[in-house]
């Protein structure tokens, strides 16, 4: 008797060991922890965060290191677990007004109540390699509890406690403080913030020249995607949530195809605020708000050309991106597709990508788009044998056609050699 | 900072019974009440994000799931087989969260997930196919924009897929779809039958058991119950027909099932044996041999053992 | 506390009753007219049918708005279903993913219920119709997918022009309600895509 040759389950073990191995890579080298990642690759985590729709440092720096710095494999590692989780309820909606403000730049003012804040930014610094880094520090001495930076200069916690009020304990406490990986090096000798740090889309608010927010017709429970199957034409919860886990490529892709002309929005950075806000939840049997932490945030909101019709008079268009971490690009560009995807709310026409719901919803899940991508390296042979039955059956019933139409017409001459 | 909980095992987390929550498989139930009740039509679901990729069986995986008991008995196939590695990666999957009871005998399987074949043996009543789709919808690459194609389908305008399928016929002199022919359901709903070759299409005409059909990205469901009109498109000039092939199976000799190419060397040598490993394991077993028998054995491809 | 006291208890084991429940539905609403049998492992509230009971604990939850007659909906069974399955008891047949009815009772008809849209056929009711027997009355011819053929169903205690609401509701294929008869553990799936005669 036969049996086909089975060696699938091995195989499948052995590409696992494979890659512990891989991932491990060189034993010479000392092994990464979660905790040097979580803190030395904070802007990779934040984005494992987004992708991953979880807020959560440690699994994230966990995520990058099992799947050795693939950011889609670790935001697929993020969702998987995500979507196990239990869910205790929804938390009250996040006052951005109230962020406790690390870095905060408006584009459209040259100056503002709280003014301009560059705090920890790439934008300045010339992209030269600092060789320096090649070498590793000596281990200094454990930080004292206050954690890295934030207790020192200006921004220490008599300082802070004086002027943002309400932050200032979660400034103050390391256990609900980010680690302080955004801080930069020459914050110490900077100014102390200023208390009121009013959000630039809220001063265009009260002169009436900015569209309003306003929640849609009895404030209704927003959408949950991870739950429930989108449907065509989405409303703004819909995309808003979907750009937010959205891949940050293909939305800076299309964000700048806008920009570009593809799209008809001429858009100034109102405002991006990147700092770390207050999670609240009102558990049933309390019925009273109780502090949950804080989460590092950034948000942009552009300006958008302005809108108006006889009857409402001309408002600035607004478009609005916020995202887990400091992400500054994938918040702009959110904000940029935002205002994009209004269009139809607009009456505005929709040719362009940017602008079609359906088209950047669907593709903008880099977890689906690589898992679909990806499934064509699985076997697809009893499909491809279909096709070659059918390409060489049609060939080989064209050649008999012409070797027929040929011999018909020239009976002399040979027929033409097959392809 | 956050804490985590480790589970007791690492490796194991406490997960449920076929891995989703009791309230998912609730949702998922209901999807395929209303796609048996309204046979080809795409039934939107909450598609959970699964440990396996997208376009890798998450929507079968969560009807298997959705449905599957102590008392099933679970055949997992790709390709026709069941030793192709991403089968044996779904079987492993129900093995360890449902501890299923596993078969390759196509006839001992209550549920049989597949994608891209249907069984070659006939299938029974009381069984349960269950379909990876990738794309559900079989007017998509007609019409790009699911607001559309959910008219088309409500207002039962299919014209698109006749035009489209007579462009073929007149610049090829036949429909060159080989796979995922679309079928008309129950004289209403144009579905996509999944990317089985078209060779399997008549297998879904009234077949006496139930076909369920899950798309885990596109987020569908649908559903043909058991003896269901499944009728492929075609034209009365050019009318429907399957592939064949010259030759026999290498391996067991049938001259009736779906084959697979295999090149067995560099000088334009080709085997073609069954796609179906159970059906040409179980003829083989039955004293059935091919022609290339010998070779394949001596080649490594089938191992001889005796009886 | 009182009221737990008078609700009576649900599944014992819900993964496992509500998969082997479910499967008889499924089998019910795939196959019209083939009788099902749910495991008689839950002692229903007053007013519902084991079957009854069984398929709204294996289906209903608080994502599906459940419509019972008044009585019901005010009794034990109103407070079984909230409690048990979080549902919302509504008063309009028209929002209802599930409902009850007697069948015996004059309202609501089939068309009170949700039928569904032309985009959206699957979002309409699935109607349990509770019977006096589900063998041994009137006979009733089945065609349709599910069906090799025709088959026959002798169900007891539909009200008068029950017959006619299911051949209207057919004609509104492929929109309209699903219906399941119900009578003890026993129940009969007649989906809308179930052509239904009244025998010669």
């Amino acid at each position: 008797m036969y049996v086909a040759v089975k060696g699938g389950e091995a195989a499948i073990l052995a590409t696992h060991d494979l890659v512990a191995e891989a991932r491990r890579g060189d034993l010479a080298v000392p092994e990464i922890t979660v905790a040097q990642i979580r803190e030395q690759q904070a802007l990779a985590c934040a984005r494992v965060m987004n992708e991953g729709s979880l807020y959560d440092q440690d699994l994230a720096a966990l995520a990058l290191k099992q799947s050795q710095g693939d950011v889609i494999e670790a935001a697929f590692l993020m969702r998987a677990y995500r979507t196990t989780l239990p869910r205790f309820g929804s938390s009250e909606p996040l006052d951005t007004a109230q962020m406790a403000i690390r870095r905060r730049v408006s584009a459209t003012y040259k100056d503002l109540p709280g003014g301009q804040v560059l705090g920890p930014t790439y934008d300045y610094t010339h992209r030269l390699f600092d060789f320096a880094l090649m070498e590793t520090e000596p281990q200094r001495a454990p930080s004292p509890p206050a954690g890295e930076g934030w207790g020192e200069g200006s921004r220490d916690a008599s300082d802070m406690s004086s002027k943002t009020g309400a932050n200032v304990s979660d400034l103050r406490d390391p256990s609900s403080a980010p680690s302080g990986h955004l801080l930069p090096q020459g914050e110490k000798d900077r100014a102390p913030l200023d208390t009121t740090m009013p959000r630039v889309p809220d001063i265009l608010g009260a002169e009436g020249l900015m569209e309003a927010e306003e929640p849609p017709e009895g404030d209704p429970r927003p959408f949950d995607l991870t739950r429930d199957p989108v449907s065509f034409p989405a409303d703004r919860d819909v995309r808003l949530q979907s750009m937010a886990r959205g891949d940050e490529g293909f939305l800076l892709g299309l964000g700048y195809s806008v920009q570009r002309g593809f799209g008809g929005t001429h858009p100034f950075v109102g405002e991006v605020r990147v700092g770390e806000v207050a999670v609240e939840f009102v558990p049933e049997e309390l019925g009273f708000a109780v502090d949950l932490g804080d989460v590092t945030l950034t948000e942009c909101q552009m300006v958008n050309q302005f809108q108006g019709s006889k009857d409402v008079p001309p408002q600035f268009t607004r478009g609005y991106g916020l995202v887990f971490g400091h992400s500054e690009r994938k918040a702009m560009s959110m904000s940029l597709v935002d205002r994009a995807l209004k269009a139809r709310d607009f009456g505005e026409a929709t040719n362009y990508p940017a602008q079609q719901d359906e088209f950047v919803l669907y593709h903008a899940d880099n977890v689906e788009a690589a898992g679909f991508v990806e499934h064509l390296k699985l076997p697809h042979y009893v499909d491809f044998q279909g096709e070659l039955e059918l390409i060489r059956r049609i060939r080989r019933e064209r050649e008999e056609r012409l070797a027929q139409e040929q011999g018909a017409k020239e009976p002399d001459t040979m027929p033409e050699a097959a392809e | 900072m956050t804490v985590h909980q480790m589970p007791a095992d690492d490796t194991k987390p406490a997960y449920n019974y076929a891995y989703l929550d009791e309230q998912t498989k609730r949702m998922i139930r209901r999807a395929l009440l209303k796609a048996v009740a309204v046979p080809g039509y795409q039934v939107p679901f909450g598609s959970r994000e699964m440990p396996l990729a997208r376009g890798w069986g998450t929507g079968g995986i969560q009807i298997t799931a959705a449905i599957i008991g102590p008392a099933d008995t679970l055949k997992v196939i790709d390709q026709g087989a069941d030793d192709t590695t991403n089968a044996v990666s779904i079987r492993r999957f129900f093995e360890r969260t449902a501890d299923a009871r596993t078969c390759e005998a196509t006839d001992e399987a209550t549920i049989i997930q597949t994608r891209h074949r249907i069984p070659e043996a006939p299938l029974k009543s009381g069984q349960v196919m269950v379909y990876q789709v990738p794309t559900p919808e079989p007017l998509r690459r007609l019409e790009p924009r699911e607001a559309e194609t959910r008219k088309m389908h409500a207002w039962a305008e299919y014209g698109l897929m006749q035009v489209k399928l007579y462009e073929d016929i007149a610049r090829y002199g036949e429909i060159t779809k080989t796979y995922d022919y679309p079928v008309m359901v129950n004289d209403r709903y144009v579905m996509a039958p999944s990317p089985i070759p078209k060779f399997d299409n008549p297998k879904m005409h009234m077949s006496p058991a139930l076909q369920l059909f899950g798309a885990g990205r596109e987020k569908r469901i649908y559903a043909l119950p058991p003896y269901t009109s499944v009728k492929s498109l075609d034209f009365e000039d050019h009318p429907f027909r399957i592939q064949s092939w010259t030759q026999p199976c290498g391996l067991c000799g049938a001259g009736d099932s779906y084959l697979d190419e295999v090149v067995i060397d560099d000088q334009g040598g080709r085997m073609f044996v069954c796609s179906d490993s159970h059906y040409c394991e179980t003829r083989r077993a039955e004293g059935h041999r091919g022609t290339m028998l010998g070779d394949a054995a001596a080649s490594g491809l089938v191992e001889e053992t005796t009886p | 506390m009182p009221a737990e006291t008078m609700i009576a208890p649900g599944f014992a084991d819900p993964v496992f009753q509500s998969q082997a429940a479910f499967r008889a539905l499924l089998a019910a609403l795939s196959e019209p007219g083939m009788l099902q049998q749910v495991a008689g492992e839950i002692t229903p509230p007053e007013g519902l049918a084991t079957a009854t009971a069984t398929a709204l604990l294996t289906l209903a939850d608080y994502e599906t708005p459940v419509w019972l007659p008044e009585a019901l909906r005010n009794g034990p069974a109103g407070a079984w279903l909230r409690f048990h399955c979080g549902a919302a008891l509504v008063d309009d047949p028209a929002d209802a993913t599930f409902a009850v009815i007697d069948g015996t009772a004059d309202q609501p008809k089939l068309s009170a219920f949700d039928l569904g849209t032309d985009q959206f056929p699957d979002r309409s009711t699935t109607v349990i119709v509770q019977v006096a027997a589900l063998e041994n009355g009137p006979a009733l011819t089945l065609a349709g997918p599910g069906i090799l053929g025709s088959r026959t169903i002798t169900p007891q205690g539909l009200r008068a022009g029950f017959t006619d609401e299911l051949r209207e509701n057919r004609a509104l294929y492929p929109l309209g309600v699903d219906v399941l008869l119900v009578h003890g553990e026993g129940l009969i799936g007649l989906p809308r895509s179930t052509q239904v005669e009244e025998a010669r």
